[in-house]
């Protein structure tokens, strides 16, 4: 089933004159994981913001083409009612923090709050979230004395905790330690695996490669590929998108390595353990 | 002599809940990394390093000054600290104003101020921005514009707080540029960062906090050899250096292009079978 459709966006910022996005098409099917990659001002969190309406309805704009999620076409949508449905996770976690919550807890109720949720079935749904994040210790916390990657690990918890159909990240650990990035990409993943939509914004790219079913590659504000990890991180072109491809396929690439079925380059600690321990001049 | 000497540091916020437990370091010219679980004193640290929070016990001395017996101010000729978010760091409406204003805080003249200002930009390469507010340009412009602040009051240690985060692959090799060049200065950098790439392929010395204390000391690539005690502190080696266990390379290769060499090294020693 084609979650969202999106078909030739176009859209300016007001008071610029580039395109940020520019004649953009891509379909996303129900529950597949999404990565977005690109070099700084790509279009990569404009297309998070047009995915779930703050393009254009909150940036106001100029704006062409069509993006429909779950059969409601955004532009002619409002916000309240596309935040049933798409949850965005903000790339800087203090952008997100409501600010008129006292606790952890209460910034978890902030969103069900404004959903209409009854009280009921708020507190079972904020409790998973937090334990899902691992932040179960925080419900008393007030945010803002949370550090940096604490306060990431909320900022997720309080979009999942609204069960959307689809999560928009934009580069969501950024501030946590490996293992803890680590836990919140498998997080991630299981909600994905349960049929969330899963579009996430990120330039770790060996994260990416190894949990992504497909790679959007945008440049200049046009999508360039959208495809497999293997076939876009085996491109031979990436440096000319400020792209460097996944360590692991780096090193294969330095040996000729690739696999032999597919052609292209190992992406993952696995796959390149498999062909790097096999090799030989 | 060493420029940072931390004696039984201890400290806490409250009572009865330690940050930091006994640490005794000398920082000499090594660039340095401190990595380690989020929640390990990590910022903690530093904070004590600039003199912005005192030891509960022991002692932190920068450049031969007890910290205990000097203000922020007086330290603030000796040790910068690049914000981890630029946001929080800048409030200047124009990008030189905003890289002027420590030196001119610090007691250079206008003359100096301007001409450490202009190199300072000229180095993160936002010359030709000097006119312009900080506020329009971009979120990594803005990190640029954080580090000549610093670069530009010419201390001699300056710490990066999470210097990649929201760069992309060349904004990366920019500051990897950067951190090189501020070295070669003879300048003591020291970075916390949960990047273990740009650590591997960046810094000379590594730090392990873990509980607040310090659980790895040593050069970057001993530290990244040793696998269980990393993951017992939350966290793992580099990309690379993990092939390089798993695939039984040895030496601990810490770049791509070590890998390749020391892996067609080891190719080109095997015995040919027949």
């Amino acid at each position: 089933m084609k979650k969202i459709v999106v078909e030739g966006l176009k859209y300016r910022y007001p008071l610029t004159a580039e395109l940020a996005l520019n004649d953009v098409s891509f379909e996303i099917e129900k529950g597949e994981f999404i990565g977005i990659i690109g070099r700084n001002l790509a279009g990569k969190s404009t297309l998070c913001q047009a995915l779930m309406g703050l393009v254009p309805h909150f940036y106001k704009g100029a704006y062409g083409g069509s993006v429909t999620v779950d059969g409601l076409n955004v532009a002619q949508t409002e916000i309240c009612e596309l935040a049933r449905k798409v949850g965005l996770v903000f790339q800087n976690p203090f952008t997100q923090v409501s600010g008129s919550k006292m606790t952890v807890y209460e910034e978890l109720a902030f969103g069900l709050e404004n959903l209409g949720v009854p009280r009921a079935e708020m507190m079972p749904r904020i409790e998973s979230a937090m334990a899902l994040l691992g932040i179960e210790r925080f419900g008393k916390r007030n945010p803002f004395d949370l550090s940096g990657g604490q306060m990431q690990r909320m900022a997720i918890a309080s979009v999942i905790a609204m069960a959307p159909d689809i999560i928009v990240l934009d580069e969501p650990t950024s501030q946590l330690d490996p293992q803890g990035s680590e836990e919140v990409f498998q997080a991630i993943q299981a909600l994905s695996r349960q049929g969330m939509t899963v579009i996430m914004v990120e330039h770790k790219m060996e994260k990416i490669a190894r949990y992504s079913d497909r790679v959007m590659l945008l440049d200049h504000g046009r999508l360039v590929d959208f495809d497999t990890p293997e076939r876009v991180f085996s491109r031979d072109d990436l440096a000319q998108y400020g792209i460097a491809a996944p360590i692991f396929a780096r090193i294969c690439q330095g040996l000729g390595i690739r696999t032999p079925q597919t052609g292209l380059y190992p992406m993952t600690l696995d796959d390149a353990y498999d062909q790097v321990v096999n090799w030989h001049e | 002599m060493n420029k940072i000497e931390i004696r039984n540091l201890v400290f806490h916020y409250t009572a009865g809940e330690p940050i930091l437990n006994d640490i005794s370091l000398a920082f000499d010219a090594r660039s340095t990394a401190i990595i380690g679980q989020n929640g390990a004193g990590k910022t903690t640290f530093v904070k004590l390093l600039k003199g912005l929070l005192k030891p509960v016990g022991g002692d932190v001395v920068i450049n031969g000054i007890n910290t205990s017996d000097a203000t922020v101010a007086a330290l603030a000729r000796h040790i910068g600290l690049v914000f981890q978010n630029p946001n929080d760091q800048i409030f200047k409406n124009k990008v030189l104003d905003e890289v002027m204003f420590g030196p001119l805080n610090i007691g250079q003249s206008q003359d100096e101020a301007r001409e450490r200002a202009d190199a300072a930009l000229a180095m993160v390469g936002l010359a030709g921005r000097i006119n312009d507010n900080p506020y329009d340009l971009s979120l990594s412009e803005r990190k640029l514009i954080s580090i000549a602040s610093i670069v530009a009051m010419n201390t001699e240690i300056i710490i990066f707080d999470e210097p990649t985060i929201a760069q992309d692959f060349s904004g990366k090799e920019h500051i990897k540029a950067i951190i090189r060049d501020l070295v070669a200065q003879g300048k003591l950098v020291l970075t916390i960062i949960h990047d273990m790439d740009f650590v591997a392929e960046t810094f000379e010395r590594t730090l392990v906090f873990a509980q607040g204390r310090v659980l790895l000391d040593g050069s970057t690539r001993e530290v990244f050899a040793e696998e269980e005690v990393l993951r017992q502190a939350h966290l793992e080696p580099p990309h690379v250096t993990q092939l390089a266990h798993r695939t039984g390379l040895p030496g601990t290769p810490l770049t791509v292009e070590e890998f390749v060499r020391e892996k067609r090294a080891q190719g080109a020693m095997r015995p040919v079978t027949p």
